[in-house]
């Protein structure tokens, strides 16, 4: 132990922190890969059961190794560049999609203290990084050199860019709700009880930020992008092997945020339901259950991944022009509304969330 | 606008409860939690085969080992992908017998014509659908695979036959 | 230590990227290399802590206005075009340039952007920028900032009015689908259901 400490404390400062940074990096990254692949084994699962049929049950005991397998195929398949494309752009576009989906992750917190990034406008950081997503998909859908690739980027980077302004503002009134840009202080600002949660007060915004969550990530009953029965795949019809299965941990990894995201501003993130009931958590051993902690936050993203996977099982694509007057007409009037209300209660003093 | 505030109401009311979205999900989840799925589990379980199954061909005999095929080509002219390429010859005995009979697989499409046009049974389509090629050339089956594959499965041919014949 | 290799990696990149900009024939990497260097840009303000700054550059610019623009590049399906003219306009450059530049130096030579004033005033650790911001908006500079918001408005009203203007040949204004209709469309609309006896 000594040796090693003195091993550690030998390596200079700047060394240091980058290591630090790294394996922090790679606590977070690993996990949520892991999420991904089992994610992608419980899409194919649920929407089976809700078709009438199993799903994946050859590969493991009931299909449990299924991601795996699917990860080792797309791995050994070769990654075609079509001849007229732009072969840098389109390397680097799945590149652009992954990495906001995963730094995004660095300020949520997971539990109390336990967050990478503690940083005080961590909710605008979430807005930009999400905003950023965008390029992977529309430098994809130029790159490819594919008329089906390149509707599909425009209808994409349309769509984001509209979803976006719902989401903002249905942030914007958890922001005056909480009255603060970090997100641990907004699940702080929640604490007391399963009543204190935002999603009551902030029921309306709730949900837009929900929808609009689904919109930007692209999936059912949104996913005009990949629209297999107009563009095949939209824009990563050209796209195999490595290079795709990038795009697709992206769409996944962006799905598990919105689902954490909704549930840190909505749900009160990794505080249990049954806070304030004390004698559930003063039982020596369930107690650690129905305490808070990290688990409660696990439960919650989880339920909210069920919801994408239902949505997907059970709603039609929405049209293109439907989308965009849903985002618009709909659901940035429903923010606005339900935002005047809420900053005439804060006005008058009228907080029964606090 | 023509539309009553009543229905008005109605409408916006349906919309913002997502009553129908709802709906919907309920469906689904019923199914979700149902646990009686419909999958056929197919290498383990398979469904029942109907007696006019129409499958890989086969060549029939008689019960002395005679084969059917009289080599009159009704088939050849009947088969709308021209798959069946027929050569002949006149045997010793009087007898016209195929010297060549080949079925290109890749060109059938299981229509059942040559099975209908044949006048002695002879050319059948099995319910044998489990088969493959591996190499380039093995889809064209020739009279020998062919009479083999009727000798082997003779009883299931002459089964499913007779299964169909009051149909007929 | 850290800081400062992050400074000069950060910089290196940023002038390479505004390089990039001018340089690269190609339009679309010509706005790749413009998102780079906003990119780099709010990487450099994180590091002098003016975080919202920083990541209202990214929303605003990165995050909307360069997809569109980036969108407009790709739709005109722009071709690389051959660099002509680079000599005749170069004086012109230059000059700009070089006001540029001039103006850069006189403002940063003025006492209140000195630099070193600026240094020697260490935030507190719970200094919240976005709360600073907000609280200097909304009382010294509340009418500035009230007054932009009516000229955004008034851009964004006139923005939609200019697509429901009718057309010139017609005098029709332009087709579009009610959805609002088609929403309220029920089944008793659409569906008759008939009995009949079977032949």
């Amino acid at each position: 132990m000594e040796f090693i400490s003195s091993l550690w404390y030998a390596i200079p400062e700047v060394l240091r922190t980058v290591i630090v940074i790294l394996l922090q990096i790679v606590a977070v990254v690993i996990p949520l890969i892991l999420t991904v692949a089992y994610t992608t084994y419980a899409e194919r699962k649920v929407i089976g059961f809700m078709q009438g049929r199993m799903g994946p049950n050859r590969v493991g005991p009931r299909g449990l190794l299924q991601p795996f397998a699917d990860t080792v195929k797309l791995l050994l398949k070769e990654v075609i560049i079509p001849t007229k494309s732009d072969r840098y752009l389109f390397l680097l576009a799945p590149i652009l999609a992954l990495a906001p989906a995963f730094s995004a992750w660095v300020v949520i917190p997971f539990s109390e203290n336990m967050v990478l990034a503690d940083i005080n406008a961590g909710l605008l950081f979430i807005l930009a990084l999400s905003s950023l997503g965008v390029y992977g998909i529309i430098i994809a859908g130029w790159a490819s050199n594919s008329k089906y690739s390149m509707l599909s980027a425009m209808r994409i980077g349309a769509q984001m860019v509209s979803y976006e302004i719902a989401m903002g503002f249905a942030l914007g009134g958890v922001l005056i709700a909480s009255n603060s840009l970090n997100l641990n202080d907004i699940v702080h600002a929640q604490s007391g009880s399963i009543f204190s949660w935002f999603a009551w007060p902030l029921f309306g915004l709730f949900i837009v930020y929900f929808i609009s969550g689904v919109a930007e990530t692209n999936r059912a009953p949104f996913d005009v992008a990949e629209g297999e029965s107009e563009i095949v795949a939209g824009f990563h019809v050209e796209y195999s092997g490595i290079a795709f299965a990038l795009f697709f941990l992206a769409e996944y990894a962006n799905m598990i945020m919105i689902s954490a995201l909704t549930s840190i501003m909505f749900l009160g993130g990794w505080l249990s339901p049954f806070q304030g009931l004390d004698f559930l958590i003063n039982i020596p051993v369930i107690g650690l259950f129905f305490g808070n902690g990290i688990h409660w936050l696990a439960l919650k993203i989880a339920f909210f991944l069920l919801l994408y996977l239902w949505f997907r099982a059970t709603f039609p694509r929405y049209r293109y022009d439907q989308i965009m007057r849903l985002g618009w007409k709909v659901l940035i009037p429903v923010t606005f509304v339900w935002i005047f209300f809420e900053i005439i209660a804060v006005a008058l003093g009228w907080q029964p969330w606090l | 606008m023509g539309i009553p505030l009543k229905d008005s109401l109605k409408h916006y009311w349906k919309t913002f409860s997502l009553n129908e979205l709802l709906k919907g999900m309920r469906v689904t989840g019923k199914y979700l939690l149902d646990r009686n799925k419909i999958t056929i589990q197919y290498p383990e379980e398979k469904t029942p085969l109907s007696p006019r199954f129409r499958g890989h061909h086969a060549l029939r005999r008689y019960p002395n080992g005679e084969e059917r095929c009289i080599a009159c080509k009704l088939c050849e002219a009947v088969c709308p992908a021209l798959a069946i390429k027929i050569e002949l010859e006149e045997r010793p005995d009087g007898t016209r017998r195929t010297t060549r009979y080949d079925i290109d697989m890749f060109k059938c499409i299981y229509c059942g014509f040559c099975e209908e046009a044949c006048p002695v049974d002879a050319i059948v389509e099995t319910s044998l659908f489990e088969y493959h090629f591996e190499n380039r050339g093995e889809n064209i089956i020739n009279k020998q695979k062919l009479l083999a594959i009727g000798d082997k499965y003779e009883p299931e041919i002459a089964r499913m036959k007779a299964a169909d014949a009051p149909y007929r | 230590m850290f800081e400062q290799i992050l400074f000069y990696w950060f910089t290196a990149v940023l002038l390479l990227a505004a390089i990039g900009v001018v340089v690269v024939r190609n339009p679309v990497y010509s706005a790749l290399s413009l998102i780079l260097a906003f990119f780099t840009m709010t990487a450099l303000w994180l590091l002098m802590e003016a975080e919202f700054l920083a990541i209202a550059l990214i929303l605003v610019y990165v995050g909307a206005v360069m997809v569109l623009f980036l969108f407009i590049i790709m739709m005109l399906d722009l071709k690389i075009v051959e660099r002509e003219g680079f000599i005749r306009y170069l004086p012109i450059g230059l000059g700009v340039a070089g006001m540029v530049a001039l103006e850069m130096i006189m403002v940063l030579q003025r006492s209140n952007f000195d630099s070193e004033r600026y240094l020697a005033a260490e935030s507190p650790a719970d200094f919240n920028n976005a709360e600073a911001l907000g609280e200097l908006l909304y009382t010294h500079y509340l009418y500035p900032f009230e007054i932009a918001a009516v000229v955004l408005l008034v851009a964004v009203i006139a923005a939609i009015l200019l697509t429901l203007r009718k057309r010139v040949a017609t005098d029709q204004p332009a087709k579009t689908q009610d959805i609002e209709q088609q929403v309220r469309v029920k089944r008793e609309d659409r569906v008759r259901l008939v009995k009949m006896k079977s032949e």
